[in-house]
């Protein structure tokens, strides 16, 4: 074998201890490659620091008048003390019967879309809506309901019609959540369900769901985040300023009375009442977390509890 | 009884405007291995597809012609599909285990087919053995049968694919290259079982590697472009092929 110097990549004057040594461009490289792993974190701790401290403002803020009475007590002097029971239980109401509405259609609905509609131009313009009214801001859907629940369907100004609003609002969400975490699922775990002559329910129910019941608990979880955080929605539809209710009665609202919410006592006693003391917004604006947190929790163990239940 | 598991007659095909299948006429012989070969894209998948019309599944679709299994016209009103299906199972190219246990993945066919309290733990936990002998998995895996079968190695993946079908007591078995995703060693083993099924079911395999289709099958299809161009006994194609377009493919010269 003969190499010339010049040719041969490895040069036999070439000193070994001096090989792989860095060059110029790898140093570049290498800072490079450091300056984006400094900016993805740094972005990461920006996202947590605000919000970590958020939180803590938050409870350190309405420390003083956190107590359970203030969850279960009416509001009084004008709403200037007392609790925030009314608004507390319209939220749940609302949130509840909202998701309660939107839930089921929205996930059936996906289905429909994700495993039985054939890709013809109905459900292409369909998916089209979806996406769009995903994106169509609350204040429209606030108006919608007042012209369709409110007025034409002479439900009046009332837990049902902001519902109805909540869930007009939450729906398009629901089915382009749940049709990801379906599109998910390998489509050869379905044709090793069609090829054993599965229906196509069955593999919908046997293999499908089961593997995707997380991924749609997540998007429906965040929508009750969107609904219990809502104001415009249900101002025009349903949700009035103050209403005095039976202390501690979850069963205090009828679906045709109109109610307090979370987010708008919340609006109303930060920005419309005068000489509110400090920690009742802050105190409404914890409880208003803390029951999303707690609906996320129970989201997080329903998960666990299903996929325990599911068989391998 | 035919002596022919699949007879199709003038079978066409469209995926929407595009014809996949031209004129197909075929008789795949009852309990041998048949091997179906071409370069991609001439219409392997689709014409195993029709055999249990799960094409239908994939789209917009268009068939005419006629496809009869064990004599009855597949397109006959009375068809039930799950019914077929139980009859004509498919293997895939990458093994697609269910993402639950080894054991219900091999009743999962059984449950499918029979209502919800019919099927004892008993005769299930035999079936099971059953089955899993059959496709020599028994000794590996009798001790793993609650395993998440997506955990299992590849060959065991395979071989499971084929003993799901097993319960159901399929005529005919398809595979679609059940091989490409295995090593040598895998393939060899999965080759053993196939021959080892022959016999008890009709076997149709599409294989991409010449010396498979040599090893395994009795009779040989090749196909082009949607078309058939040869089918024969396996050793009378590869060695004395009729068509020139066979005798170019078998040389390397496609695909
Ligand atoms: N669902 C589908 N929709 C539209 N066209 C399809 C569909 N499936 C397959 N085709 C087309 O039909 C033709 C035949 O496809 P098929 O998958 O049957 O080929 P194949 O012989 O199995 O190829 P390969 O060896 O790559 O697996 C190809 O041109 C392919 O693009
Ligand atoms: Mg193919």
């Amino acid at each position: 074998m003969s190499t010339s110097a010049t040719t041969s990549p490895n040069p036999v004057t070439l000193d070994p201890q001096t090989r792989f040594r860095e060059t110029a461009l790898v140093r570049r490289k290498k800072f490079t490659e450091k300056l984006a792993r400094l900016t993805f974190l740094t972005m990461t701790l920006l996202m947590i620091f605000p919000l970590l401290l958020i939180v803590s403002y938050l409870i350190y803020k309405a420390a003083p008048i956190l107590s359970i009475n203030f969850i279960l007590d009416n509001p009084v002097r004008g709403m200037r003390a007392g609790g925030i029971w009314p608004a507390f239980l319209g939220t749940l109401y609302l949130v509840g019967i909202s998701l309660l509405v939107s839930a089921p259609i929205g996930v059936l609905a996906a289905v429909y879309l994700n495993e039985y509609a054939r890709e013809n131009w109905f459900t292409r313009i369909i998916n089209l809506a979806v996406v769009n009214l995903a994106g169509v801001p609350s204040i429209v859907h606030a108006l919608f309901g007042l012209g369709a629940f409110v007025l034409f369907a002479g439900m009046g100004r009332s837990i049902l019609a902001a519902s109805l609003t909540l869930a007009i609002m939450t729906l398009p969400v629901i089915i382009a959540s749940t049709k990801e975490a379906l599109g998910a699922v390998p489509t050869a775990f379905r044709e090793a369900c069609w090829n054993v002559g599965a229906t196509r329910w069955q593999t919908i129910r046997r293999i499908v769901l089961p593997n995707s019941i997380s991924g749609i608990l997540t998007g429906i979880i965040l929508q009750v985040s969107r609904a219990a955080g809502e104001t415009a929605p249900i101002m025009f539809t349903g949700a009035v300023f103050f209403k005095a209710i039976e202390k501690g009665d979850i069963f205090a609202y009828g679906l045709f009375d109109q109610s307090m919410a979370l987010s708008m006592h919340l609006f109303t006693i930060s920005t419309q009442v005068p000489n509110v003391p400090e920690a009742l917004p802050y105190g409404t604006a914890v409880v208003l977390l803390g029951t999303v947190l707690l609906v996320n929790a129970l989201a997080i163990v329903l998960r666990v509890y299903l996929r325990s239940r599911k068989k391998w | 009884m035919s002596t022919y598991s699949i007879q199709t007659e003038r079978l066409n095909l469209w995926y929407g405007d595009f014809q996949a299948l031209i004129n197909v006429s075929v008789d795949v012989v009852d309990g041998i291995i048949t091997s179906l070969i071409g370069p991609s894209g001439c219409g392997k998948t689709t014409l195993l597809r029709s055999f249990n019309r799960v094409n239908e599944r994939y789209g917009n679709v268009t068939t005419t012609g006629e496809i009869k299994v064990l004599g009855k016209n597949i397109y006959d009103p009375d068809v039930s599909l799950p019914e077929l299906r139980k009859s004509v199972g498919m293997v895939f190219q990458r093994p697609n285990p269910l993402p639950i246990s080894v054991y219900e993945n091999v009743v999962f066919g059984l449950r499918v087919h029979s209502s919800r309290t019919s099927l004892k733990k008993s005769e299930s936990d035999e079936i099971v053995e059953k089955s899993l002998r059959e496709v020599f998995l028994w000794d590996d895996l009798k001790d793993k049968l609650k395993v998440r079968a997506t955990t299992l190695q590849l060959e065991q993946q395979q071989k499971l694919c084929i003993a799901r079908l097993l319960p159901l007591k399929p005529q005919v078995i398809l595979m679609d290259e059940p091989c490409s995703a295995l090593d040598a060693e895998a393939t060899r083993a999965v080759e053993e079982l196939m021959v080892s099924l022959v016999g008890r079911y009709t076997i149709l395999i599409v294989t991409h590697n010449m010396a498979q289709a040599r090893r395994v099958s009795k009779e040989c299809i090749f196909m082009l472009l949607g078309e058939i161009m040869e089918h024969s006994r396996t050793k009378d194609l590869f060695i004395t092929p009729q068509n020139p377009k066979t005798a170019e493919y078998i040389e390397g010269r496609y695909g």
